[in-house]
């Protein structure tokens, strides 16, 4: 370790600076997987399992081999999206939780368009289907922001009202208009989508992770490098300077949300051309609210997102094998997942734990008021 | 003072303290006597508030000790220093503006009965107690938003003193006050020591300091370099000692020379946030060339003028012209592209994105222009170099352009704001409070800036609650009061007297 104040070189001193930044945002969420291992370790030996074999067992499920790591990036795919949804949100001080609904609307869209249109060649129809999934999260996600804007009504009652209309909407479709009538079959789902809709593999690795890490790479450049995101940024951060600033707080409100959507739309569709094949009620439970996790865990940063989702995608992946070779039940997975979001929601348990005192220059909670002139 | 006074009741030894990139302190040595009012006087970014958090526990010294009569203390945080007798009253004041003063003194240390039953009216029995005692009147019962600032300040004193504070730190109380509300607060401030309470005061503003302190303390860049007597020190003398230079303290100007109308505003009706009419029929106008300047103590509508003319808040009758242009109804942008600079009052809630860094926020109202972007792409480089640049012209004190404006001195905060609005070509420049919190140094140099402004043809609007500041700028003086201008002097008719009636309300 150098020591700073002797460091002259002001780029090195930046590097440093840099490095320092980086493990103290990382330090908690860090510290919050290994508290809920530690607890879920508990839990395991009190329910009479080896805490250790069935760890090993988690991660040869997850990492073992290239299979396995395949199968965690699938997982990991369309947590990545709505993981970005939420954090991409949260830069505009909005707390999107729905992102369920969202991916539930852009899966069904992906779904329709990948069943319906016959004829098309696979690199116009996948990315078709694609579009048309985050078109329908896009739209379903401006819903809240309008009525942020012009009602003043708090998205996160909406959000979680909208999820509750897209889960009746879509079962409504499935198992209506658009179910999927081959003889036999009584559930309700949509047909199979056309294979020219279907988002490949390349090897093990699915594509669609591959266009999720490219979404990352889009929302940071977009909130880091472009007017856009300075807007969005200010209005998150001190929404009367942007007001003052002659930004439209109220536009930007709405495109935040709008994009959130299509993010989450984005990881709905995804999800079925690259891993369902079609729209099943109940087959994406789970995904969007995953993104909340995600997000916090990846400290709402769009980098942050990538490996928070990969962890969980990890444990979802590894979860069978588990139980198959250590006798341990799925759910213990579930109940670790929880734990992390209740360490990294209450990180000041685990900055008491980890001993972190936010240092001087960092109260920027109570500095905002206090003695600052 | 007696002999009894000269215990010291609170001490400094040798205190450093590191920012990265800023030593804050270094090695200040700081005795506060017993019954005494000491002045604390220092240019922007010197370290003062700095060195008064660590005596509040907020902020750890690096190094050096801190005694508190006559014992050695390590604090942790603001309750060890509060155990201790030590009270602050920061500028930015700690109250929930929905209780009532009552309850916002007993928050955290809260009277209780019986299975934790809130005694409320225990408390405002204490609190009326308090008032009598010290002369800080104040209705217990009464709800904290409601209140001027200056019963809000007096609130946080009660809070110190509910909490058995005989150390009270005063972090730029006056910069908020009305000149009326200062004085009662030096009343106070007297009543206070003359029975014991200690009290340490920040200010800026040099009258107040030769008025009230028994003693003056002088930090610059960091170090303790000198004390002073208020009986032999002179706001110049001061302001040397502060600055390391001779400071004019008299702005130095030519005569206008008035130009064409810039802005004309004809019976302008503006609502406050509560839905009462604040500007009621207001006809103003101002010409190239000259500083028109808004006299009246603050609350007549002065804050809902500025934010009506530059399109922060709807106007609901008359009409702004803004360089030939109808702008009644122009959002803030277009004032912007328009040629308006707005510094506006409330530094922390419009001027500046704290989190943001310094380059980033002098570009605030025009990210979205050439160099700083093209289409919606920004270019990070040119906002760098522009915020070098400023950083260096306006002499702000930051370790670095990357810094966030959080970690500024209150001081350079608003240098920051004054800075970016002077940074454009302007037809209107709209100051509000523009030298709040700012040294008698930086002070002369904005004032500067200002006239030169003016000089070049830029119509200027200058609000202030500082009569000295208006008398000191302006050309032609416009008093404000109930909402309404009740008359426009020429400068050379504008002595004090006459616009200090004028702001009462009386004289027609
Ligand atoms: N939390 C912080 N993090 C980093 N630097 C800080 C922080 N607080 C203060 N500083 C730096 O320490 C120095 C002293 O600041 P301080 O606020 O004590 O000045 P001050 O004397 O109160 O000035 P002003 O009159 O402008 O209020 C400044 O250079 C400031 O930038
Ligand atoms: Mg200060």
């Amino acid at each position: 370790m150098m020591n700073p104040e002797i460091e002259s070189s002001p780029g090195n001193g930046r590097f440093l600076s840099t490095l320092q930044q980086i493990w103290r945002s990382i330090s908690v969420p860090l510290t919050a997987v290994l508290l809920a291992a530690l607890i879920g370790a508990i839990l395991l030996i009190a329910s009479g399992a080896s805490p250790l074999e069935a760890y090993a067992a988690l991660f040869k499920g997850s990492f073992g081999n290239a299979q396995a790591i395949g199968r965690t990036l699938e997982k990991a795919t369309p947590l990545i999206f709505s993981g970005l949804a939420v954090a991409f949100a949260f830069k505009a001080g909005l707390f999107n939780i729905g992102a369920q609904g969202q991916l539930l609307f852009g899966a069904i869209v992906a779904a329709f368009l990948g069943f319906s249109i016959e004829g098309l060649p696979a690199i116009i129809h996948a990315p078709l289907a694609l579009i048309g999934g985050a078109a329908a999260g896009a739209l379903y996600g401006a819903i809240p922001g309008a009525l942020r804007t012009y009602t003043g009504a708090h998205e996160v009652i909406t959000t979680i009202m909208l999820n509750y209309i897209a889960i009746n909407i879509t079962d409504y479709l499935a198992d209506g208009p658009w179910k999927d009538m081959t003889p036999g079959n009584i559930v309700a789902r949509t047909p199979k989508i056309l294979p020219s809709a279907e988002i490949p593999y390349i090897g093990n690795v699915p594509v669609g992770f591959i266009l999720s890490v490219l979404a990352a790479v889009v929302v940071w450049w977009l909130l880091w490098h472009t007017t856009i995101g300075y807007e969005i940024r200010t209005v998150g951060l001190n929404s009367h300077a942007a007001h003052y600033a002659g930004m439209r707080v109220a536009w930007t409100v709405i495109l935040t949300m709008a994009l959130s959507g299509l993010l989450a739309g984005l990881g709905g569709a995804v999800e079925t051309q690259g891993v369902v094949g079609r729209y099943q009620p109940g087959f994406n439970i789970a995904l969007g609210f995953d993104g909340i996790t995600i997000a916090l865990l990846g400290k709402t940063h769009p980098f942050g997102v990538i490996p928070a989702a990969l962890l969980v995608g990890a444990m979802k992946a590894g979860s069978s094998q588990m139980q198959f070779s250590a006798g341990v039940a799925k759910e213990i997975t579930d109940v670790i997942q929880a734990l992390i979001l209740f360490f990294v929601a209450a990180d000041v348990i685990v900055r008491w734990i980890i001993r972190m005192r936010a240092s001087d220059g960092d109260q920027v909670t109570f500095s905002s008021n206090w003695g600052q002139s | 003072m007696s002999d009894a006074s000269k215990t010291i009741v609170l001490e400094a030894r040798g205190i450093t303290k590191r920012f990265p990139g800023v030593l804050a302190n270094d090695r200040v040595d700081l005795t506060l006597h017993k019954g005494e009012i000491l002045a604390l006087l220092g240019e922007n970014g010197a370290g003062k508030s700095t060195l008064m958090n660590m005596l509040y526990g907020l902020y750890h010294p690096d190094e050096g000790e801190i005694w508190i009569k006559g014992e050695k203390v390590a604090l942790k945080n603001p309750r060890d220093a509060i155990d201790r007798g030590i009270g602050m009253v920061h500028q930015h004041f700690q109250l929930v503006p929905v209780m009532t003063v009552a309850e916002n003194v007993m928050l955290g240390s809260e009277v209780t009965r019986g299975a934790g039953y809130l005694d409320v009216r225990e408390a405002e029995r204490q609190v009326r107690k308090l008032s009598q005692q010290y002369g800080l009147e104040v209705d217990p019962t009464a709800v904290v938003e409601d209140l001027p600032v200056g019963t809000q300040q007096r609130v946080e004193i009660i809070k110190a003193l509910y909490r058995h504070a005989d150390v009270l730190i005063l972090d730029e109380p006056t910069a908020v006050l009305t000149p009326q509300e200062a004085q009662e607060l030096f009343r106070i401030m007297r009543d206070l020591t003359n029975q014991g309470v200690s009290i340490i005061f920040i200010t800026h503003k040099l009258k107040e300091v030769l008025a009230v302190s028994d003693r003056i303390g002088v930090l610059r860049a960091g170090q303790y370099v000198g004390t002073a007597d208020p009986k032999t020190a002179t706001e110049a003398s001061l302001a040397e000692m502060m600055v390391g230079r001779k400071v004019i303290l008299q702005v130095e100007k030519a005569p206008a020379q008035p130009g064409e109308a810039v802005l004309q505003v004809k019976s302008l009706y503006v609502k406050d946030d509560r839905g009462q009419t604040a500007v009621a029929g207001i006809d103003l106008t101002v010409h190239a060339g000259e500083i028109l300047g808004i006299a009246g103590v603050q609350g007549n509508g002065q804050r809902e003028l500025v934010e009506a003319l530059t399109g922060i808040r709807p106007i609901e009758e008359g009409q702004v012209t803004i360089a030939g242009q109808d702008s009644t109804h122009f959002t803030p942008r277009k004032n912007t592209e328009l040629g308006v600079a707005h510094i506006p009052e409330d530094r922390e809630k419009h001027g500046l994105v704290m989190a943001y860094s310094l380059a980033d926020n002098m570009v605030l109202n025009n990210y979205y222009q050439k160099p700083y972007a093209s289409g919606i792409v920004m270019h990070n480089d040119a906002i760098y170099a522009h915020g070098v640049q400023l950083v260096e012209q306006f002499d702000v004190r930051t370790p670095s352009v990357m810094t966030p404006a959080s970690n500024l001195s209150g001081g350079n905060k608003q240098k920051v704001i004054v800075a970016r609005e002077f940074s454009r070509p302007t037809k209107l420049l709209i100051a509000a409070q523009p030298t709040r919190g700012i040294d008698v140094g930086s002070i002369e140099f904005i004032h500067k800036q200002i006239v030169a402004q003016r000089d070049e043809g830029v119509a200027v609007l200058l609000v202030s609650a500082e009569l000295d500041e208006v008398l000191g700028l302006a050309d032609r003086v416009a008093v404000m009061f109930d909402g309404r201008i009740v008359k426009t002097l020429p400068i050379t008719e504008a002595t004090r007297e006459r616009v200090g009636l004028l702001m009462a309300g009386s004289e027609a």
